[in-house]
């Protein structure tokens, strides 16, 4: 387990690493990464599990010109250049889904296997209607119930962390609204683009995600060729942190199973 | 000293402030009546016309999704005020530039203006508190750098006057600009910008801009300002700052007797009061800096919220965010802060808000204006130098963070 710094278009990324065999590059969500996650004990068992800390968030740079997702796509297809990754399978969290998501449309030879969890990144309902809910205009209780299957139980206490934790978040937080403000939550380009995808890809929704709908997940998954959607029940927004076993048990049998890009 | 009438064309006809969760962004407009609405617009201009009769220079804002500032358009209010005045400055304080997108528009807007009222126009810009940010869908990350290429642009539209310029920046981008019309006022408009916090106002210092400040208070006005004075230094301005650079806001409201003057100050007070927010819309992600939202969420408030709790005209007199009383009671409140803070050339009267009904108002505005100001040209003028007052003992924990109303 180690974490290191690398510089990609001249910013410094944190990139941390555990485990050997297969890599898989894990892309998180809005909230950031923390070593101490649930799903990084039983990933890195099994894989060379590589998580980079998106830019401005955890202790990686943010440059003034970056601002939205599929730039930090172009930059992650550099981090497989330097890690000398010609093809690699990734899972992609939310805001990482988004950006995995770009990834593969933009450089779908990349790809071994594709696993997008609640992922953000395109528009596929009403113009008069926000495909996902506004976490911005409501307060915290309101998001933690959409985000948690059992907000009781997972909603953390910002009063407990230490300040140095804190600072992280509320950065996490500030990049978050930087990139995904205007369009709300997606790339209007990216549903366009998402056919080009080669990889088998797997959607995972947790059954009580409260920003991913049911039917957005499915018209997302129809986009990209063969894909396919596997619900993880009493799970909410984030199903890798809230029921990791379930995650698990859903997710290494489609990364085990033979079979790649068509 | 100038002192300025500035009305926020408030909506006050609202149902308890128990039934509805914020007053800003969120409130159904099915309460505004078009009709009140309507008499409220022609009451507040004729309010305005009466400050000019008076000797006293006009004032007007821009808020959006508000019942406390129903002006979402200032420069429509500007243009009437262009009009129908006929010697007043006419400051709009200001154009929100972080959230509007087109530069060049309000470059047009403002030389209108300026061309209009025969270069009565002062311009101000201002970042836009936090509530703004939903209805502009403006992204809160990165307004001061929005903020500052808007207003170089605008600065450079109205400069140029030999054709076509183009401008490839990092958030706004033109490939020809040339106004029509120029400014009346050379090189351009007087600009004014507002923060709150000392090294929002450095940045204006730098620049030499006039910085105005919002219900500051003692302490954190004297911040501010020293804040202006280090970044005038740093500027390579010659001198110490002349108190025209310097600029108050606070609720004001003079009568003959100290009951009736109390009695309209109270009803000033809506204008804190009245100001129910939820947090996630009074503090979007990105809009203030990460350690003051850690600050924050260790226990750190602003100190108006602390004085909105339990606000009072007394305890508004005594923290610096009002004046109120009779004429001599007034010069005197204002005599301290300007001493407390290091002098200030403009003094910026919230001179009506809620139900502060019209007579009322005209009381406040006639008897300020003929028994206060006069005292205060004499005692300051103009060019009187600023200083840096000493280090207050116990000052503040929390500074401003945010933008002008």
């Amino acid at each position: 387990m180690k974490t290191s710094t690398v510089k990609l278009a001249g910013i410094d990324v944190e990139v941390f690493e555990a485990g050997s065999g297969n890599a898989l590059l894990w892309l998180h969500g809005a909230n950031g990464f923390d070593p101490a996650h649930p799903f990084v004990k039983p990933f890195a068992e099994r894989r060379r599990l590589i998580v980079p800390s998106h830019p401005g968030f955890g202790k990686s740079g943010l440059p003034l010109w970056l601002d939205r997702p599929d730039d930090i796509a172009v930059i992650y297809l550099e981090l497989l250049d330097r890690l000398g990754l010609a093809r690699t399978a990734i899972v992609g969290c939310s805001l990482g889904g988004w950006i995995a998501a770009e990834m593969a449309s933009l450089a779908p030879e990349r790809f071994t296997k594709i696993v997008l969890v609640g992922p953000g990144g395109v528009k596929v309902g009403p113009s008069d209607k926000l495909d996902i809910p506004d976490i911005w205009a409501m307060p915290q209780e309101d998001v933690n119930k959409l985000l948690f299957h059992d907000p009781q139980r997972m909603a953390t206490d910002p009063a407990k962390f230490s300040d140095e934790q804190l600072s992280i978040l509320l950065r996490n937080r500030e990049t978050t609204a930087l990139l995904t403000w205007e369009p709300w939550m997606h790339n209007p380009k990216l549903k366009h683009r998402l056919h080009r995808v080669t990889a088998p890809t797997l959607f995972v929704r947790g059954a009580s995600d409260g920003l991913m709908t049911a039917s957005y997940v499915e018209a997302y998954a129809k986009l990209v060729p063969g894909a396919r959607v596997a619900t993880i029940a009493a799970s909410g927004h984030a199903p890798h942190i809230e029921t990791p076993a379930a995650f698990a048990a859903a997710v290494f049998p489609f990364l085990d199973a033979p079979g790649s890009a068509r | 000293m100038k002192a300025w009438h500035f009305s926020e064309n408030a909506y006050p006809y609202l149902p308890p402030a128990d039934t509805y969760s914020s007053i800003r962004v969120s409130l159904p407009n099915r309460i505004y009546d078009p009709a009140k609405g309507a008499d409220l617009y022609h009451r507040y201009l004729d309010e305005w016309l009466i400050a000019e009769d008076e000797g006293v220079e006009i004032m007007l804002n821009e808020h959006h999704q508000t019942a406390t500032c129903v002006d979402p358009a200032a420069p429509l209010v500007l243009a009437i005020l262009a009009k129908l005045s006929k010697k007043a400055r006419l400051l709009i304080l200001g154009n929100p530039i972080s959230n509007r997108r087109q530069p060049v528009r309000i470059a047009e807007e403002m030389a209108m203006v300026d061309v209009i009222s025969k270069g009565r126009l002062e311009a101000g810009f201002v970042r836009g508190v936090p509530y703004e940010i939903l209805p502009a869908n403006s992204n809160p990350v990165r307004m001061n750098e929005r903020h500052w290429e808007a207003l170089d642009l605008i600065v450079k539209a109205w400069t140029t006057h030999d054709g076509p310029f183009s401008w490839e920046g990092r958030f706004f981008h033109q490939r020809a600009v040339n106004i029509w019309p120029r400014p009346w006022q050379q090189p351009h408009p007087p600009i004014w910008i507002s923060t709150t916090s000392p090294s929002g106002a450095a940045a204006v210092g730098q620049r030499g801009y006039v910085q105005a400040t919002f219900l500051t208070g003692f302490e954190g006005t004297r911040q501010v300002f020293d804040g202006y004075r280090r970044g005038w230094q740093k500027g390579g301005h010659k001198g110490p700052v002349p108190i025209d650079r310097l600029a108050y806001a606070a609720l004001v409201y003079t009568a003959p007797t100290e009951k009736e003057a109390h009695a309209g100050a109270e009803k000033l007070l809506w204008y804190v009061t009245s100001n129910k927010v939820p947090p996630h819309i009074a503090n979007p992600p990105g809009y203030v800096p990460v350690a003051a939202n850690l600050a924050m969420m260790r226990g750190a408030e602003h100190p108006l919220s602390g004085f909105k709790r339990n606000a009072t005209v007394q305890g508004a007199i005594d923290s610096g965010l009002m004046m109120a009383g009779t004429p001599d009671q007034v010069f005197q409140q204002i005599k301290k802060v300007y001493d407390y803070v290091g002098g200030f050339g403009h003094l910026l009267i919230m001179g009506q808000a809620g139900y502060l009904e019209h007579d009322d108002t005209v009381l406040g505005i006639k008897t300020f204006a003929r028994e206060v100001y006069p005292r205060l040209k004499e005692a300051y003028p103009d060019n009187t130098p600023s200083w840096s007052p000493a280090p207050a003992v116990g000052a503040a924990k929390f500074v401003g963070v945010g933008a002008g109303p």
